[in-house]
């Protein structure tokens, strides 16, 4: 430092304190966005060893596992019915919601008149969008389960996700269409189409990855759904398979029953069950973010 | 009663002012006439307002059949307005409101009974940046004609993509995206996707001020092929351009006025106005 | 009048077919959006009824029918006073002998609750969000961004298992036998780590949508003064964006009120009036779902009350959401 003669200029200006001050700030911020990185590191490596503790040294048979019903022992307790449960939940909650969500974002982004009215709306779905999922499965429990006495049905609980899902399809479909350029909705409409020619022909098209992508993580979000559906009245211990009109179960509701069971080996089949709830989920993701690198057209 | 009366007045009025191109008018029903100087186009006493700001003042002009008639002016005068309240793409933007008529083929496109659709399907249009469909080649080319029922076929394709001097570079590749083209090439595109469908005029604003010199020299050229089948309106800020290739002009100045209009050569060589020579020589503003 | 045949302009034809669809699809689509509303209406309505039928004998669709519409008004019995629902400090509604219906033990759950998380999760989430703007590389946002997603993605029952399973044994008891204390299983302190964990990257990745929104004149004004890239941050970034970042916040909080699964799971089933963090306790959402089990009888009041527990959450979180509209509109005028 003796020898660096150049910075003789500069010497009256002391930067040591500020650049600790610097160096400290920088760390405590680094720190704090990594902390959620830790945590989620934490939460992996947390099932996976509760799930290799269970299969490694108190022999879950991972196949009798993935083919079997719930069990009161737990050597025999398995995800089967659970897992058909939550394809039929998610299924059915993408046919009930991805047409009313894409039409309503459709209609608020292409035809509905810039008033009072349509922005009531809107803040009525970001709304919609916070309110609590349990509040929707005590929708569906009022007014599905009891008052149209559908009973405590797979169809219901489906009910309930959809409502939960709507508002979210909604937004994510309404950011689709928003990103198409407008030069392209005044190529069609100057050619001599309709607004309903033009949003078929061309909007919707360009959209479509973005929707799909929307929609796609809307689902994931409701795979993963508890709330609503114990408030519908889920079964906890699903033994069987259901169909749309029968008795269900589904993956979350499953785990939470494990996880409440004072027998600690079924807190191993939780994991398990996890496990088998976040591989699904990657799944999910990685298709969504698929489409919308590969199908995402360049405008 | 007194509505009967007013029109024949009104008829007559137009008659006594105007009774060349009342009967050219009769004269044309079989479609498209070739007689020169037919009016296709007029605007009468044409206002336009964005909210309370007004963009055109008392706009009123004769467009020629058949021929490139050149809008010109300086920036924000009114230009694209003009050209969208011919084929009410205005109606899009919700502050826009007109007032006075603009007649095609004498008549009002403002009236009631006029579809704002149905005047487009006789009136196309390319905009100034190039904005063909992500959709393959010929898909973009064909949109027209689905979207107006009209049948698709591979002749009626190649014809619009040669009218727009385009078929020879993409005849090869017509099923890749019409997103993979050149600017000058997808501009080119725009015209063959506006033209296929066969309009009878064909609205222009500034289509090669996003262009290279000599995608935009190619595009000249064409709009001079295309004034024997279709009407060019063509919006431009090159004078060069305006005075090679349009029949005739029309000078807008700032506040929205149409402050001479008439054949080119005369506006470029001896027009009426001050102005218009100074707008002209460059010295205005 | 021929002429006007001509011109082909009037609606007619193939154009008007078109134009009929277009008018029916509007309709249709039109429709589709007045569901959104609907659902909205149908909430509030099936909560209000059936909060009536907690507080009176019958929910309020019933007593309309029954006595306004037949007979003229009968007396309502009112079964649960609004002075105990709104003071009384204990909540057992299914108790055999002695059941009592005092919201705020609830609210106190979720509000301890809910502070703890936003102790963890503003800080953190802002700190994060400070980093993200103005320190991280293109690189290290490429793969924070998608990580972040991920945890904001993880289903709330996991975060459930993670408090029972790990956090609880692994990190807070050893922690806290250091200072002489012990936790039990469940307890209110492993519910306020996970829910603020997952509500970190919201109040990051909002906090730093708004921070980006900051133009870079401003930045540069402060750096051309010799400015640090701390003081950068802390003097003109966070100011500058700072409504967006309360919008965060709020956002951040009503989601934590909601939180269900995993603070049933973590904190417990146990209704207790208490501040202490690492006591048993019962939110209102914990309440709704381990009810939700036992209460087969449509019309008893533990049925109904899950309605009035519900109605209770619904309007405070919508208070929420309204908040931060406001805000967030406030914050928009700012620089667009
Ligand atoms: N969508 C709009 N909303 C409000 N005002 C507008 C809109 N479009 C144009 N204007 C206003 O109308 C006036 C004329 O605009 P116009 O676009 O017709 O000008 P122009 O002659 O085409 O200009 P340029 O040569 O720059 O394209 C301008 O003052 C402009 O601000
Ligand atoms: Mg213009």
């Amino acid at each position: 430092m003796s020898l660096d003669t150049g910075s003789d200029l500069l010497s009256d200006v002391d930067l040591t304190w500020v650049k600790r001050k610097e160096l400290l700030f920088h760390v405590l911020l680094f720190s704090a966005a990594m902390f959620g990185v830790a945590m989620l590191a934490l939460l992996i490596f947390d099932i996976l060893i509760e799930t290799a503790y269970g299969v490694l040294i108190l022999g879950i048979d991972v196949g009798t596992f993935l083919t079997s019903g719930a069990s009161r022992t737990w050597e025999q307790a398995g995800l089967l019915p659970a897992i058909i449960g939550s394809i039929w939940l998610v299924f059915l909650t993408l046919i009930l919601s991805f047409v009313l969500g894409v039409s309503t974002a459709t209609y608020l982004e292409e035809y509905a008149p810039r008033n009072r009215t349509t922005r009531l709306i809107e803040a009525n779905l970001t709304n919609l969008a916070g309110v609590p999922s349990v509040a929707y499965g005590l929708l569906a429990l009022g007014v599905f389960v009891n008052g149209f006495r559908m009973g405590e049905i797979l169809l219901a609980g489906a009910l309930a996700l959809s409502l939960l899902v709507v508002p979210i399809v909604i937004v994510a479909s309404q950011e689709a269409l928003r990103a198409v350029p407008d030069g392209m909705r005044n190529g069609s409409l100057a050619t001599g189409a309709t607004r309903w020619q033009t949003i078929r022909g061309v909007v919707i098209p360009s959209a479509l990855p973005g929707i799909v992508t929307g929609t796609i993580l809307a689902l994931a979000r409701a795979i993963g759904e508890t709330a609503p559906l114990i408030m519908v009245g889920a079964v906890l211990e699903a033994r069987s398979t259901p169909d749309p009109t029968s008795l269900f179960g589904s993956m979350p509701t499953m785990i939470y029953y494990w996880a409440f069971r004072p027998v600690t080996e079924f807190h191993n089949l939780a994991a398990l069950a996890i496990l088998v709830l976040l591989i699904i989920l990657v799944g999910m993701y990685g298709l969504a973010f698929f489409v919308r690198n590969h199908y995402e057209t360049r405008v | 009663m007194t509505m009967a009366t007013n029109e024949t007045e009104e008829t007559g009025g137009r008659n006594d002012s105007e009774p060349l191109i009342s009967t050219e008018v009769t004269s044309s029903e079989t479609g498209r006439g070739s007689r020169a100087d037919e009016t296709v186009l007029e605007t009468r006493n044409l206002d336009v307002y964005y909210g309370d700001e007004q963009a055109l003042q008392d706009v009123s002009a004769e467009i020629p059949e058949h021929k490139v008639t050149a809008i010109i002016g300086p920036s924000g005068c009114g230009k694209s307005t003009f050209l969208r309240s011919i084929n009410r793409m205005n109606d899009q933007i919700d502050v826009a409101r007109a007032d006075g008529e603009v007649l095609f083929h004498e008549k009002n496109v403002y009236d009631e009974d006029v579809d704002p659709v149905a005047l487009r399907r006789k009136i196309g249009q390319v905009f100034q940046k190039p904005n063909p469909f992500p959709k393959s080649i010929r898909d973009n080319v064909a949109y027209g004609l689905k979207i107006q029922g009209k049948e698709v076929t591979d002749e009626a394709i190649e014809r619009a993509l040669k009218q727009a001097a385009l078929y020879e570079e993409v005849k090869d590749k017509l099923n890749s995206s019409g997103l993979d083209l050149s600017g000058g090439q997808q501009q080119r595109l725009c015209i063959a996707r506006a033209i296929a469908p066969d309009p009878e005029v064909l609205l222009m604003d500034e289509p090669t001020s996003a262009l290279d010199p000599v995608a935009a020299s190619k595009i000249e050229d064409l709009i001079s092929e295309l004034a024997r089948e279709y009407t060019v309106v063509i919006v431009t800020h090159n004078m060069q351009q305006a005075a090679r290739i349009s029949d005739k002009t029309a000078v807008f100045l700032t506040g929205g006025k149409l402050v001479e209009f008439g054949n080119t050569n005369k506006i470029f060589e001896n027009p009426d106005h001050q102005e218009v020579e100074d707008y002209i020589t460059g010295k205005f503003g | 009048m021929s002429t006007d045949t001509d011109h082909g302009l009037e609606i007619t034809g193939d154009v008007a077919d078109d134009q009929r669809r277009d008018r029916r699809i509007r309709r249709f689509l039109f429709g589709c959006t007045s569901i959104t509303v609907l659902t909205t209406i149908a909430i509030f309505a099936v909560l209000f009824d059936n909060t009536w039928g907690f507080f009176f004998d019958a929910t309020f669709s019933q007593w309309v029918r029954t006595s306004v519409l037949n007979l003229g008004v009968e007396g309502l019995t009112q079964r649960v006073s609004f002075i105990e629902f709104f003071t009384d400090t204990e909540w057992r509604p299914s108790h055999a002998d002695d059941p009592r219906y005092g919201i705020p033990t609830l609210l106190a759950g979720t509000l301890l609750i809910t502070v703890g998380a936003a102790f963890l999760a503003i800080p953190v989430g802002t700190a994060g969000a400070l980093y993200l703007s103005e320190y991280a590389s293109v690189r290290t946002r490429k793969y924070l961004k998608p990580t972040l997603e991920i945890l904001a993605g993880v289903p709330t029952i996991v975060y459930g298992f993670f408090a029972v399973s790990f956090v609880t044994p692994v990190l807070l008891r050893p922690l806290l036998e250091i200072f002489g204390l012990s936790i039990g299983r469940n307890n209110a302190l492993s519910a306020m780590v996970v829910v603020g964990v997952m509500t970190i990257p919201m109040v990051m990745s909002i906090s730093e949508d708004a921070m980006n929104a900051v133009p870079d004149e401003l930045r540069n004004g402060a750096y051309a003064l010799g400015a640090s890239k701390y003081s950068v941050s802390m003097n003109v970034v966070l100011p500058a964006s700072i409504s967006g970042v309360f919008a965060s916040y709020i956002l951040a909080v009503s989601r934590a009120i909601g939180e269900t699964m995993a603070v049933t799971l973590a904190a417990g089933a146990t209704a207790n009036f208490t501040g202490n963090p690492l006591a048993e306790v019962q939110t209102m959402t914990a309440y709704m779902v381990t009810s939700a089990r036992s209460t087969a009888l449509v019309g008893s009041i533990t049925y109904q009350s899950l309605f009035a527990v519900g109605l209770a959450l619904f309007l405070i979180t919508l208070v929420a959401n309204l908040v931060n509209d406001y805000v967030k509109r406030r914050y928009r005028e700012v620089y667009q």
